[in-house]
């Protein structure tokens, strides 16, 4: 059973990394979403395979025997909780990106670290990347 | 007073839920958070006063023993992180009441600026590993949101790069969190600290270096910050501080708890390894400082640069280098975040972050670049300045070990770190102003800036002028963790 775990950790891994690596953003959170799924794998494992009964200990006896370890169940249940609220994050803000900047490369994403135009001379970003100057009051006017 | 342990979460998470409700309401919801970070204020000081007696606050939730039951421990390190998060907060806070660099005024700002605060006092005052990448995803999600709400494309930009990073470091946590509990059975920080001991060298070596690259990855430290000048230099100036004070720093403390408490009879290959990325991250830190001309992403360098020095500390292995990295974790981070402050405070008087496009600042403002002096001489390390002692304590054990080669590329690193921050004091306050016509501008609203900036310098001074008080503390929580 634990091979056929490893494997599966191993196939998911795999196609996380291949994702994540992708030029396209899109894709590339994908692949940290599958990537999650892998990790959740690995961290159900770390609680060892074996009896598959539920955690509960049976009626008028007090320890638990011949159960599967819970806590790498709540564990992964926590990790999949957090993971989903990422992922979900993640997917609004790449729409969001792909349509602010127009592009879904990620090598062409240079508007936080623009290319500079010289050899030596660091880039100057560009004003339309800074705050607005003079600073605006919140009726909207100029202070 | 157990329950005292459980604040550093609980009054930011109460303050979350009472801003988010108040967000129709901008006054409402600014005086909610004020009074948020007052509690938390007072919350931090008690701990420091209870850590002080060796009276750890101790907490095990749902009526499990420890070390089954998720445990809230603040111990002298995590009580004093714990103050400087709530003062930092504060600081930040009062510094969004002023104009400099504090646009636009999202409704959520004010709830994920102590959503963050959440996720700092969480992994501070947590004793359980799985707990502890709770909360660094909790910092996680506030950050990105933090980065997201302004919402200009570089800002986009900029989230995307800090997310798919630190995802991939959260990821790594979690795998490395699942070997512990694998090999040790445990996930209490005091249960793994006993259980690590009776594991194989290499499985220590193996289980702790999982963890170590997580942990650097958060850290900033070299090879794994690309993600901090990528993204730092968008967010507006008060966020900033915050972000460049703190949350390097929490991965830093997880070193610490990790090498120095849960792991400190791990092989001396890891403390060795550790050593030279910590030399690394000073050199190619400063190196990009050296290369900027924007003051932002100057400063976001010299975050990476300084993690070296305190990863140097837990580098050493012993307790005056875990000492040391406690005292520069301190006095860093108030350093730090005053020059974010002070920045901004330059930019809504001259128009730009940029060197080449300011200057002229002196004429008008003296007074404002003595106040940079104080943070910036401090970060370098010039005597009696509270970076001074924090290196000197450092390099002291270092040269005491015989690391002589770390110890060169640090001396080398403060000459290099002294560069870029007189081309800041010279460019933006010395030379002339580049354009003959430009003028101070007159109707500012900087009190509340020169109030924060102000405060933060004089903690600077205060250590610098009284540095034992915070040595002994420094000494006595170094004890308390489990330094061989």
């Amino acid at each position: 059973m634990i091979w056929v775990l490893a494997l599966t950790v191993w196939v998911t891994v795999s196609a996380g990394v291949v994702l994540a690596l992708s030029k396209d953003v899109f894709r590339c959170v994908l692949g940290l979403g599958v990537l999650g799924s892998a990790v959740n794998l690995v961290l159900f494992a770390a609680g060892r395979l074996g009896s598959a009964a539920p955690a509960v200990v049976p009626l008028g006896e007090t320890t638990l025997r011949d159960a599967a370890n819970p806590l790498p169940q709540a564990l992964v249940l926590t990790a999949i909780v957090i993971g989903f609220a990422l992922v979900c994050f993640s997917l609004a803000l790449v729409l969001r990106l792909i349509q602010r900047a127009d592009t879904d490369d990620a090598l062409a994403l240079r508007a936080a670290e623009p290319l500079p135009d010289h050899p030596v001379k660091p880039p100057y970003a560009g004003e339309r990347h800074d705050p607005a100057w003079p600073p605006v009051s919140a009726t909207g006017g100029p202070r | 007073m157990s329950a005292l342990a459980v604040t550093p979460v609980l009054v930011p998470l109460v303050t979350v839920v009472a801003t988010t409700l108040a967000q129709k309401r901008p006054g409402a919801q600014q005086a909610l958070s004020y009074a948020g970070i007052v509690g938390f204020l007072a919350c931090a000081i008690a701990l420091v006063g209870l850590a002080h007696q060796d009276e750890a606050a101790r907490v095990a939730f749902g009526g499990w023993g420890v070390p089954f039951g998720i445990e809230f421990a603040v111990d002298r390190t995590s009580a004093a992180l714990v103050l400087i998060t709530a003062l930092m907060g504060a600081a930040a806070l009062l510094f969004l009441a002023s104009d400099a660099d504090t646009q636009p005024r999202h409704p959520l700002l004010l709830p994920l600026l102590h959503g963050v605060l959440v996720g700092v006092g969480g992994s501070f005052a947590t004793a359980d590993l799985f707990n502890l990448y709770v909360w660094f995803e909790v910092m996680l999600i506030c950050a990105v949101g933090l980065f997201a709400i302004g919402g200009r494309v570089d800002q986009l930009d900029a989230t995307f790069k800090y997310f798919v990073l630190n995802m991939f470091g959260t990821l790594l946590l979690l795998v490395a969190v699942g070997m512990v509990y694998a090999t040790t059975g445990h996930l209490n920080y005091g249960a793994i600290a006993q259980a690590a001991p009776q594991l194989s060298a290499w499985v220590q070596t193996l289980v702790l270096s999982g963890l170590l690259l997580a942990f650097l990855i958060k850290a900033g430290a070299f090879p794994l910050f690309a993600w901090l000048p990528a993204s730092y230099h968008t967010l507006p100036a008060p966020v900033l501080a915050l972000f460049a004070g703190l949350l390097t720093k929490v991965g830093v403390y997880a070193v610490l708890r990790s090498m120095g408490d849960l792991f400190a009879t791990a092989p001396g290959l890891l403390f060795e390894a550790l050593g030279w990325v910590a030399a690394a991250t000073m050199l190619f830190g400063v190196l990009g400082a050296a290369y900027h001309w924007d003051m932002r992403r100057i400063l976001a360098f010299h975050i990476v640069s300084q993690i070296g020095y305190i990863l140097l500390g837990i580098a050493l292995a012993s307790e005056a280098g875990n000492a040391a990295t406690l005292f520069y974790t301190l006095h860093h981070i108030v350093v730090k975040a005053n020059l974010f402050l002070i920045a901004a405070m330059v930019w809504r008087l001259t128009g730009s972050y940029d060197l080449r496009r300011i200057g002229g600042l002196y004429k008008v403002r003296p007074a404002l670049a003595v106040l940079f002096l104080v943070p910036a001489l401090s970060l370098v390390g010039i005597p009696p300045l509270s970076g001074f002692w924090s290196k000197l304590l450092v390099l002291q054990e270092a040269i005491a070990q015989g690391h002589v080669t770390w110890t060169v590329v640090a001396l080398l690193v403060s000459v290099l770190t002294l560069y870029s921050m007189m081309k800041i004091w010279m460019e933006a306050f010395w030379k002339p102003h580049p354009d003959d016509g430009w003028q101070c501008p007159a109707a500012t609203r900087l009190w509340p800036a020169w109030l924060a900036t102000l405060g933060l310098a004089a903690v600077t001074l205060a250590i610098s002028f009284y540095p034992q008080a915070l040595l002994d503390y420094s000494l006595a929580a170094a004890q308390t963790l489990g330094a061989r």
